[in-house]
């Protein structure tokens, strides 16, 4: 096991993409982050991993500026998001690409529609352009068919994979992934992970993937952290993990549920 | 006593509170650019053009009901003649108005409070700000400028298909003709009759839509919580319109006495 930061691939050399420094979060008398502090190397792919409940998807939100801390401060770049006022929010935002953990489509618009509207808000593209760009976000995660469908008509891995489409329209910088393996077939949950790998390798955007899928974890992960409690109790490279003096941490390297 | 206040004054006045920032911010971004045109477009036509078969249909049948009411009382004076203003007045001055505040109310409050309460449970509302959209502007604004602008029109229909309702409770009864009925319906109209009237349900129609767009927006509980949403979406916007018509009324007559006399 190492300290936080070192033995990750480049970690220390690269700039980081994002920081938590102290963070804490509780609701109501439950501390779901508790004095979190991070360091997420830029154009890396970051896997949190932990039981379910221990903070991982609040961590995201906080990242993105749905949640603010009680405690602590959240950079995404060089920007303090936690005390942007909403025009400044907004642009951090357009730079992030946010997959939710139920894929949060926009039930009363196509699937193709969903893709566009990030494009069609934030970009001076053509119709045409912005249709013809929503087509090849779709073909890439293996939807073109189903660009036409209404968010309610496909299944939960389809969804999973418009959201995805979705959270990559802008070509963002960082690109935020909450269980993108949840309801996808091996065959299917294989792709994406290829997807997001060539993603982070040919754009050099920097993943945060959060899974419980630890053979998709292992294929993507530059560096790991284990969330537990809310405190961050491991961190490392894949095989840093596995020789974790944490039990637990140790028992959920060994497990190789799919998501 | 303070553990009563605790649980059961404060809890309700703060959300009397958080309802009255709602409501501000709402009427302020109204009128705050950037306008969502495309999407307000929209939203007239969910609350506006989907509206008008039910308020067409609803008028028709209250100006014939009213017809029947108002002959009955007029014809112990032998004041028949007088059938067609009367119904008109009462139409334009405070029936059409209040009748479209609760039919939208229930039509267009329900859908606003399950939508919006939908979308906060489903974490759409998080996805749209989550690709830096302002989901308040987007939202909520959108809807309220919707509906203070669907209001008046949609009250104009109304007022319209209530007097061909009025004449056609009438005409079966005395056999008087369509330009007849209406020229004596118009005869003792005022402008101030009319126009504070009609205007008035501009109100209404940001009571209606902040109240939704509030309830909706703060749901929670799954499918349940939406259903609640809904619910409570039209109790309150029709109680809440309710109340402040008697204030309107009275601000009316203050700033109109004519319309008093």
């Amino acid at each position: 096991m190492t300290a936080a930061g070192s033995g990750d691939r480049g970690a220390t050399a690269a700039a980081a993409a994002i920081r938590l420094e102290g963070v804490s979060k509780a609701f109501g008398a439950f501390r779901v982050l508790d004095d979190v502090t991070l360091r997420i190397p830029r154009g890396q792919a970051t896997v949190v991993l932990g039981r379910s409940g221990t903070g991982k998807s609040v961590m995201l939100r906080h990242i993105v500026g749905l949640l603010r801390p009680d405690a602590g401060r959240v950079f995404v770049g060089d920007d303090e998001i936690t005390g942007l006022p909403p025009a400044g929010l907004a642009a951090v935002r357009r730079r992030i690409g946010f997959l939710f953990q139920n894929a949060a489509l926009f039930d009363s618009i196509t699937v193709a529609e969903n893709v566009a509207f990030p494009m069609r808000r934030h970009t001076a593209l053509s119709d045409v352009e912005v249709r013809a760009r929503a087509g090849a976000k779709l073909a890439a995660v293996g939807l073109a068919r189903a660009a036409e469908s209404m968010p309610g008509s496909l299944s939960g891995g389809m969804r999973k994979r418009a959201g995805l489409a979705r959270a990559m329209a802008l070509d963002p910088e960082i690109l935020l992934v909450d269980e993108p393996s949840a309801g996808l077939d091996p065959v299917t949950s294989g792709e994406i992970d290829d997807l997001l790998a060539r993603t982070r390798e040919e754009r050099g955007t920097t993943l945060i993937v959060v899974t419980h899928n630890i053979p998709s974890a292992r294929r993507l992960a530059d560096t790991m952290i284990f969330l537990h409690e809310g405190r961050v109790i491991a961190r490392g490279s894949v095989d840093d993990l596995e020789r974790s003096g944490h039990g637990l941490v140790r028992r959920f390297m060994r497990s190789e549920a799919g998501g | 006593m303070a553990a009563f206040v605790r649980t059961a004054i404060v809890p309700p006045l703060a959300r009397g509170g958080h309802a009255a920032v709602f409501a501000g911010r709402a009427l302020r971004e109204v009128f705050r650019p950037p306008f969502e045109l495309r999407e307000t477009a929209r939203q007239v036509y969910e609350v506006g053009w989907r509206s008008l078969p039910l308020v067409a249909a609803a008028g028709y049948a209250v100006g014939i009901v009213m017809s029947m009411h108002t002959r009955a009382s007029l014809e112990r004076f032998g004041a028949e003649a007088l059938i067609p203003a009367a119904l008109a007045l009462a139409l334009v001055r405070e029936t059409g108005p209040l009748v479209v505040g609760l039919l939208v109310s229930g039509r267009v409050g329900a859908g606003i409070g399950a939508e919006l309460g939908a979308m906060k449970v489903t974490e759409q509302i998080d996805a749209l700000e989550a690709v830096a959209v302002d989901s308040f502007k987007f939202l909520v604004v959108t809807r309220v400028t919707a509906c203070m602008l669907a209001m008046p029109l949609l009250t104009v229909v109304m007022n319209f298909t209530g007097i061909v309702g009025g004449w056609t409770a009438e005409s079966a009864v005395s056999g008087m003709g369509f330009e007849a009925y209406f020229r004596a319906a118009f005869s003792l109209l005022q402008f101030t009759d009319y126009v504070p009237g009609t205007l008035k349900t501009v109100v209404f129609g940001f009571i209606i839509a902040v109240t939704a767009s509030y309830l909706g927006i703060h749901a929670s509980g799954g499918t349940q919580g939406v259903g609640h949403a809904a619910t409570r979406s039209v109790v309150a916007a029709s109680v809440a319109m309710i109340a402040v018509n008697v204030v309107l009324v009275r601000l009316i007559f203050f700033l109109f006495p004519e319309t008093a006399e």
